[in-house]
């Protein structure tokens, strides 16, 4: 039976809400045996974890419904809150359910986050995922498909049995499927926001997170199928995409507001690893090497991924406003966190020379307060209604 | 992270002020620096090319080979913080645009860009030509360049150092780092300098930063004795500016650290204590092991906190910020490229959170430490994120007491005199009552 849109919709909050990760202890608990690993934004490749037969876990932080005690004993209140909520999750034994934890190279925090994760849990398995900033086949390439084949061979020694290149091929092509459901998704979402809203293509992201791959393109499939069947009224709203949420996340009644306040997001770049590669890996050669070229020549551009060339900044974003029909920019970033604020002013830079109008503020995961964001969204949507009805 | 800096003359106040005491070394690095600024000033003129680079993992032997005159943003921001001018810069990058919320030194640079570029000693600093990114321990220092960039199109080129996530350097690692100097680092500063790479030149700079480097250890760990000549932070900040900057593989910097090891030396043998900027410290009642960068805005009443109290800094770990030679390690003429990789693979913020830890519990039991200080600064997510649990770690193993304080680099809005001091003096009670109880058990 094809599932109803509230089906879906309620099947991913539930997903999102779940601090205690039943899907994945479902998963594990359904063949003896089963592993799970998990990573932290933005990006680790997937491929080769799903390859082992073991589920890949997206760890987003603890969001605004979890209380974090024992995680804020470890912080400084100038450090930003993913890695402190992180923390409270592993400490009160609700990431038990996974063996390992990727931690992607990303920014210090993260970074640090890594060795705190190797003193504080001792029996997982840990590993910081090195991503090149040279982009040299030779170069960035093949440092690159080493670290990878260092994620495959202790992979392969905890699930007992190597990870072969038909495994791998395999895997690429699965998430190859998911992800061009995810491009689906959002080329949908672009094209009749007031069908797709963010607040449910969010929560279809995140679901991504928790669930197998071929289950979670089968999600978005039946979300994009029972959506385009409802009527849902179109509204005089400012096309906008929200940028700088690439790791902490806002909390859900965030992106809520912000569609009230009269936005509609076309782009955004939650969940990135969704689309973090921009387009196929082919599955037919040497999986790591195909994996490396899909990063380094093929990938989005992002704040913690070094831009080579000046005339690149803002290609990426400009590319989202493009495609997306934007009208405005939003810059979300959550509180110090350094690289997203750091790129903005080079983002806004560019943005003011193309006469594209942005707004920017700063939020928590536990942020309580909408009202100013709300407010700051809607004056930003009636500026830019008043300028393109002038 | 940085280092450099100089003893500016005493201000005013209302003691009497005592002469500021400075040892030889200390009078000769700083001539060093200023005359660094001079040759900045005058490159352009002289048809010289300028580079910018980081202190940790700078390769300035390589730099140098280049005939590049050498600037080092984070040393002009600390500069600039100690000379009281970096609050102003900070300020106008916000109003710029800029984040209350990101790093300092990125902020104080970019405010000086704002105000015209001129440098801390008064002179113009020119725009650089190259921005060498050698990308160790800090995910900031990519950034500040792209931003850099953005203001004024200079040529940028990356060198990538993985970090030691796993606490070691792999044969892959290294490999990828002495390829990007091959492949990309060399040709570009070539291309931009006009001058071509000669490896012997490198090698004839290693040595000389060899010699130095086993100075620089000998000194840093003439804090073991007792009293400790030096101080190893607030007193190391001087010594490592040469080595850690535009100097090291220079024969000016192996003769100062000459002359200084030599100082120290003497020192030792009088059984001399550190000297301060009110004179030699006559009793040593603390040792302490600190990790953090110091405050700089307020470096030399910070400083007084300490010795004002007998509290000697025996070992930092700020002081291996630009490089970890204790370990053992040496710039390598044999193996130039291998060797600046490893250099830059093994700068300490490049080192995961276990070795971190290994680092200072070992410095605590080496150098007979009474406790841990953690000076925490809010610009630096790469040092601070995480050191809570390095101090509960160190004191469960080491079983010393260790205490945590809150500053930041070179914005004075975040230094508050009066809490540090309170919290300096409640932790040395804490020492003094630790060692009583000791002292009980051990008369027992
Ligand atoms: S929110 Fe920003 S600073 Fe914090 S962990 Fe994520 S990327 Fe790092
Ligand atoms: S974040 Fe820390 S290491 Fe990085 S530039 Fe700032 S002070 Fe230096």
């Amino acid at each position: 039976m094809v599932p109803t849109l509230k089906d879906v919709i309620a099947r991913c909050e539930a997903l999102f809400e779940d601090l205690h990760f039943s899907a994945v202890k479902e998963w594990k608990a359904a063949v003896p045996g089963r592993k799970a690993i998990g990573y932290m934004p933005i990006y680790v490749p997937r491929e080769i974890v799903y390859a082992a037969g073991m589920l890949p876990v997206g760890i987003f932080g603890g969001g605004d419904q979890m209380e974090v005690i024992q995680g804020d004993a470890y912080y400084q209140s100038y450090i930003c809150r993913i890695p402190r909520s992180t923390l409270e999750l592993g400490l009160t034994g609700r990431l038990d359910c996974l063996d390992g934890m990727l931690f992607p190279s990303l920014c210090d925090v993260i970074r640090n986050l890594s060795g705190m994760w190797q003193v504080l849990f001792k029996d997982k398995y840990v590993r910081y995922i090195d991503v090149p900033h040279n982009y040299l086949d030779q170069v960035g390439g093949e440092f690159y498909i080493n670290e990878m084949q260092v994620l495959r061979e202790d992979l392969a020694k905890i699930a007992g049995k190597p990870i072969t290149d038909a495994a791998l091929n395999a895997s690429i092509a699965v998430y190859n499927d998911n992800r061009r459901a995810v491009q689906d998704l959002y080329a949908y979402r672009a094209q009749k926001p007031w069908q797709a809203p963010t607040s449910e293509v969010y929560l279809l992201v995140r679901a991504g997170m928790v669930l197998p791959p071929e289950e979670h393109t089968q999600v978005v499939r039946d979300y994009l199928a029972a959506v385009d069947k409802e009527e849902r009224p179109k509204r005089d709203k400012a096309r906008v995409v929200l940028t700088g949420s690439f790791c902490e996340q806002p909390p859900l009644s965030l992106i809520k507001s912000i569609e009230m306040a009269g936005c509609y997001v076309v782009d955004d770049d939650f969940g990135l690893i969704m689309r973090w590669l921009l387009d196929e890996v082919p599955a037919n050669g040497n999986p790591l090497e195909e994996l490396s070229k899909a990063y380094l020549h093929r990938s989005a551009q992002q704040a913690s991924k070094y831009d080579e060339k000046k005339e690149d900044k803002g290609k990426y974003l400009l590319r989202q406003v493009k495609q997306g029909g934007a009208e405005g920019v939003i810059f979300a970033a959550a509180s110090f966190c350094d690289p997203a604020l750091l790129e903005r002013p080079m983002l806004q830079e560019i943005l003011a020379q193309q006469k594209i109008p942005y707004t920017a503020f700063k939020f928590a995961e536990n942020t309580g307060q909408m009202a100013p964001i709300r407010e700051q969204a809607g004056t930003f949507a009636d500026s830019i209604k008043l300028w393109s009805d002038a | 992270m940085n280092t450099t800096i100089q003893m500016t003359p005493p201000q005013p106040s209302q003691k009497p002020a005592p002469e500021v005491q400075k040892e030889d070394a200390m009078r000769l690095q700083k001539e060093m620096i200023n005359a660094n600024y001079r040759d900045l000033a005058s490159a352009h003129d002289q048809g010289r090319k300028v580079a910018a680079t980081f202190v940790p993992g700078n390769l300035n032997e390589l730099v140098m080979c280049f005939d590049f005159a050498r600037s080092l943003p984070e040393t002009n921001a600390l500069q600039n913080g100690m000379r009281k001018k970096s609050g102003k810069f900070i300020l106008d990058a916000e109003r710029d645009g800029h984040s209350e919320d990101v790093c300092t030194y990125v902020k104080s640079d970019l405010g000086m860009m704002l105000g015209g570029e001129t440098g801390p000693t008064g002179e113009k600093l020119p725009i650089p030509d190259l921005l060498l990114l050698s990308y160790t321990g800090c995910f900031t220092f990519m950034k500040w360049f792209e931003l850099v960039r953005q203001k004024y199109n200079c040529e940028t080129v990356m060198l990538h150092t993985p970090y030691q996530g796993d606490g070691k350097i792999t044969q892959s690692m290294r490999d990828y780092v002495v390829k990007q100097l091959k492949e990309t680092v060399i040709p570009t500063m070539e291309r931009v300098s006009g001058v071509k790479f000669d490896i012997d030149r490198l090698r004839q700079y290693m040595k000389e930063s060899a010699k130095a480097e086993d100075d620089l250890v000998k000194v840093l760990q003439s804090a073991k004795n007792r009293p400790s000549p030096i101080d190893g932070y607030f007193g190391a900040v001087y010594y490592i500016g040469p080595i850690f900057t535009a100097f090291r593989g220079l024969p000016e910097a192996t003769q100062y650290y000459d002359v200084l090891r030599r100082e120290i030396d003497e020192r030792v043998r009088n059984k001399r204590g550190p000297i301060t900027p009110e004179g030699e410290l006559l009793e040593e009642k603390y040792r302490l092991v600190v990790e953090g960068p110091p405050n700089w805005t307020s470096f030399r009443d910070f400083w007084k906190m300490f010795y004002d109290e007998g509290a000697v800094v025996v070992a930092s770990t700020y002081s291996k910020v630009g490089g970890v030679y204790d370990s053992g390690f040496r710039h390598d003429p044999d193996h130039p490229l291998e060797s600046l990789a490893d250099y830059c693979l093994g700068c300490y913020t490049n080192l995961n959170f276990p070795q971190r830890i290994d680092m200072i519990c070992k410095y605590m039991d080496e150098y007979e430490a009474d406790g841990l200080l953690i000076n925490s600064i809010k610009s630096c997510n790469s040092f601070s994120a995480g050191q809570l649990l390095m101090l509960r770690e160190v004191e469960k193993r080491t079983g010393k007491p260790a205490a945590f304080i809150e500053s930041d680099l070179v914005d004075p809005r975040y230094f508050s005199a009066a809490n540090i001091k309170n919290r300096l003096e409640s932790y040395f009670q804490m020492i003094k009552q630790k060692r009583a109880v000791a002292g009980i058990a051990t008369a027992h």
